[in-house]
C-alpha cells in the first residue's frame, strides 16, 4: 500500500475548498494546481454546477429523506402523546421526556449501556490488537485463519442470537460441556440470572464484534511502512519492543477510530439483546438497552410519541458522547475527520 | 499510485535481514514460535465452535441433541437440511433477501460512486459541508431513526415492500461508502484526468470512461459490505415487514425458531443454510475488504 492512498482516509478529510473558488467560479479539477484551468477549456459555471447536482444530487436526496428527516420528525413527534394514527394532536410538551427521566427501567437500560460501552472497549480492544498483530505475521495458513476469525462478524445477529441462546440455555451445550470436563459447579443460568446475564451478553458481543476491530486494525497495520520494522530489527529490537514502540503508536489513529465506532455501536445496541432475551425478559434479566426500551415502550406498546421521545434522548446522548470524543480524543490525529473544519 | 494498486494491498513485507534477534524470514513464511500457531488455532476454535454447533446440530436428531447437547453427530442426519431446502418458505425468504440485497448494493454503489466523485474531484464551496453531512451519518446507525422511519414508511405506503427496505438501507450505507470511496477516487492520478481532457473528454466523460472502471476494486469493497449488511439486517425488516411472505431470512430464522422451538435440529439446519451466502461473499473478498479499507482508516 503506497503512501499516497493512505494519505486519503477518514483521518485526512478532503481539504476544505479554498476561499477563492466559490460557486461562481469553476475551480480547478480535482486538485489545486492542476494545469487544466490554463488550458481554457473549463466548462462554464452552470455546467459544473449541473454536473455536481446530477452526480451528488441523488445521494443527497436519499440521505436527507431517510436519515436526516426521520431524526427531525422524531424531535417533533416526541412532544405528543400519539398512538400512531392520524395526525398527532395531543400535545404533552415535555411530558414524554419527564416520564423517561423518572422511569427506573430507563435508568437500568442506561446503566446497562454504560457497562456495555466500557466493557466492549476493555474486552475487544486488547483482544483485537493481539489478533491483528498475530494475523499480520506471515505464518502458515494465515489466509485460512483470517477468514475463519471473521466468520462471527459476517454472520447475522439473528443467527448469532439463535445459536447462542441454544448454547447458553440451562440444559444447553455450554453447561453440558462444563459437566463433561468436570466443572459442573460452573454451570449456571447464563441467560436469566440477572447477575450473570450481562456478562453472557458481553461474551456474545465480544465474540461477534471482535472481528470487525481486527479488520480495521489489519487495514491500519498495512499502512505502517515495513522499513520502520526493519530498521528497528537491525538495531536489535525484539519483536515485542518493535510492536510496543513502533506498531502500537502508529496504529493509534486506527484504534481511536475503532473505539469511536465501538462506543456508538454499544450505545445503540439492539439486535442481539432483542433476539436473545426477547421483548419481555431483557429488563428482568438486566440486559435491556436504551434501544430495546425504545422499541418495547414505543412501537410495541403503540405509544409512538413516547417512542420518538426515547429516540431523541438516544440521539442526544450519542451526539454528546460523539462530539466529546471527537473534541478530546480524535482531534489530535484526525482533525476534521468527521466534520472537516480544518485547514 | 494507480487506483488498481489498492486492491492488491500487499501485507507481506520484504524479507528482513536475518540478524534481527529471534526473527528470521524467508520469502514465504516467518519462522515463529510454535506457540503462535497454538494460540492462533485456539482462537480460531473459539470463533468457529458456536458456528460449528449450529451447522453440526442440523445434522443430528432432536433426541440426540436433548440427550447430549454438546456432542457430535453420531449418525449423519441430512433429513433436516433436505426438509429446509425443499420448503418453499425458505426459498421465498432467500429470494426476498437476495432481491433486497442486490438492489441495496446496486443503489449504494451507483449513488456512492457519483457522490464520492464529486467530493473527491470537484472544488466548490459547499463541499466541506457536504462531506460533513455524510460523515455525520456514521454517528447514527439506524437505531436512532427507526421509530420515525417506520412511521414515514408506513405513511408512504411502503410497508411489506422491497423499496421500503432498500431506500433506507441505501441511505444508511452511504456514509461508510463515501468515507471509503473518496480517498480511493482521490488517488486516481490527476495526469489521467488531464490526459483525458486533452483528448477532448469532459469531466463527465472522464468519470464514465476512466473513473468508473478504475474504481472497481473500491466498489467491490463497498459493494460486499453493503450486501452483507443488507443480508444480515434485522431491525428495519422487523419494523417494515410484518407479512410472512415478505420476510427476509433473518426474520424468517427468528419466526422459524419460535414456531418450531421444539424441533431444534430443524431450526439449526434453517439457521445454517441462511448464513451461507454472506459467508461465501465475504470469504471470497476478504483480502479486498481489508485492502479497500486501508485508505479509509489511516492517515
Amino acid at each position: 500500500m503506497s503512501e499516497s492512498t493512505s494519505a486519503g482516509a477518514v483521518a485526512t478529510a478532503p481539504p476544505a475548498p479554498r476561499p477563492g473558488s466559490g460557486p461562481g467560479r469553476a475551480g480547478p479539477p480535482g486538485r489545486p494546481g492542476s494545469g487544466r484551468t490554463r488550458s481554457g477549456r473549463r466548462p462554464t459555471t452552470w455546467r459544473t454546477r449541473a454536473e455536481i447536482g446530477l452526480l451528488a444530487g441523488p445521494a443527497i436526496v436519499v440521505f436527507l429523506a431517510f436519515v436526516i428527516v426521520p431524526v427531525l420528525m422524531a424531535a417533533y413527534y416526541g412532544f405528543f402523546s400519539w398512538k400512531g394514527f392520524g395526525a398527532p394532536s395531543d400535545v404533552v410538551g415535555l411530558g414524554n421526556y419527564l416520564a423517561i427521566w423518572r422511569d427506573a427501567t430507563f435508568h437500568d437500560a442506561l446503566r446497562h449501556n454504560g457497562v456495555i460501552v466500557v466493557m466492549s472497549l476493555l474486552l475487544q480492544g486488547p483482544a483485537a490488537i493481539a489478533l491483528a498483530l498475530l494475523l499480520n505475521r506471515r505464518i502458515r495458513g494465515r489466509s485460512a485463519i483470517r477468514v475463519l476469525i471473521f466468520v462471527p462478524y459476517v454472520i447475522s445477529e439473528v443467527i448469532v442470537g439463535t445459536g447462542w441462546s441454544l448454547l447458553l440455555q440451562t440444559s444447553g451445550a455450554v453447561n453440558d460441556l462444563l459437566g463433561k470436563i468436570g466443572l459442573e459447579g460452573w454451570a449456571v443460568d447464563w441467560l436469566s440470572d440477572p447477575s450473570i446475564a450481562i456478562w453472557s451478553l458481553m461474551l456474545i458481543i465480544t465474540w461477534k464484534y471482535v472481528g470487525f476491530a481486527v479488520i480495521l486494525f489489519l487495514a491500519g497495520l498495512q499502512s505502517i511502512p515495513e522499513e520502520l520494522h526493519e530498521a528497528a530489527a537491525i538495531d536489535g529490537a525484539s519483536y515485542w519492543q518493535i510492536q510496543r514502540s513502533i506498531t502500537l503508536p502508529l496504529l493509534g489513529p486506527t484504534i481511536r477510530i475503532w473505539a469511536f465506532l465501538s462506543i456508538i455501536g454499544a450505545l445503540q445496541l439492539f439486535d442481539l439483546v432483542y433476539i436473545v432475551w426477547g421483548q419481555y425478559v431483557a429488563a428482568t434479566a438486566g440486559t435491556s438497552t436504551m434501544a430495546t426500551y425504545m422499541v418495547v415502550n414505543g412501537r410495541n406498546a403503540g405509544n409512538h410519541g413516547f417512542g420518538n421521545a426515547v429516540a431523541v434522548v438516544l440521539f442526544l446522548i450519542s451526539l454528546v458522547i460523539a462530539l466529546t470524543y471527537q473534541r478530546f480524543v480524535l482531534r489530535r490525529d484526525t482533525e476534521g475527520a468527521l466534520t472537516e473544519r480544518k485547514k | 499510485m494507480s487506483a488498481s494498486a489498492v486492491q492488491t494491498a500487499p501485507t507481506a513485507a520484504r524479507p528482513v535481514r536475518p540478524d534481527g534477534p529471534r526473527r528470521r524470514r524467508n520469502l514465504a513464511f516467518e519462522r515463529v514460535n510454535p506457540m503462535v500457531y497454538v494460540v492462533a488455532w485456539l482462537l480460531v476454535g473459539l470463533c468457529i465452535a458456536p458456528v460449528a454447533y449450529i451447522v453440526l446440530g442440523g445434522l443430528r436428531t432432536n433426541s440426540q441433541i436433548t440427550a447430549d447437547p454438546s456432542g457430535l453427530p453420531t449418525t449423519w442426519e441430512f433429513g433436516n437440511y433436505v426438509e429446509v431446502l425443499t420448503s418453499s418458505l425458505f426459498w421465498q425468504q432467500f429470494g426476498n433477501s437476495l432481491v433486497i440485497g442486490l438492489a441495496t448494493t446496486l443503489g449504494v454503489v451507483v449513488l456512492g460512486v457519483m457522490a464520492s466523485f464529486v467530493l473527491a474531484r470537484y472544488e466548490f464551496s459547499g463541499r466541506a459541508a457536504m462531506y460533513s453531512l455524510f460523515a455525520a451519518g456514521l454517528m447514527f446507525p439506524m437505531t436512532v431513526a427507526i421509530t420515525p422511519l417506520y412511521i414515514m414508511i408506513r405513511g408512504l405506503g411502503l410497508m411489506n415492500s422491497v423499496p421500503g427496505i432498500v431506500l433506507p438501507q441505501i441511505a444508511f450505507a452511504l456514509p461508510t461508502t463515501i468515507i471509503i470511496l473518496v480517498p480511493f477516487l482521490r488517488a486516481i492520478p490527476k495526469e489521467l484526468e488531464e490526459a483525458a481532457a486533452i483528448d477532448g473528454a469532459s469531466r463527465l466523460g472522464f468519470f464514465i470512461r476512466m473513473v468508473v472502471p478504475l474504481s472497481v476494486p473500491g466498489v467491490v469493497t463497498v459493494g460486499i459490505l453493503a450486501f452483507v449488511a443488507s443480508w444480515n439486517s434485522y431491525m428495519l425488516p422487523l419494523f417494515v415487514l410484518n407479512d410472512e411472505s415478505s420476510y427476509t431470512l433473518p426474520l424468517g430464522v427468528q419466526s422459524f425458531a419460535s414456531q418450531y422451538s421444539v424441533d431444534t435440529a430443524r431450526v439449526l439446519a434453517f439457521t445454517s443454510l441462511s448464513m451461507i451466502p454472506a459467508l461465501i461473499f465475504f470469504s471470497l473478498f476478504e483480502k479486498r475488504i481489508v485492502g479497500g479499507l486501508t485508505g479509509a482508516v489511516k492517515g
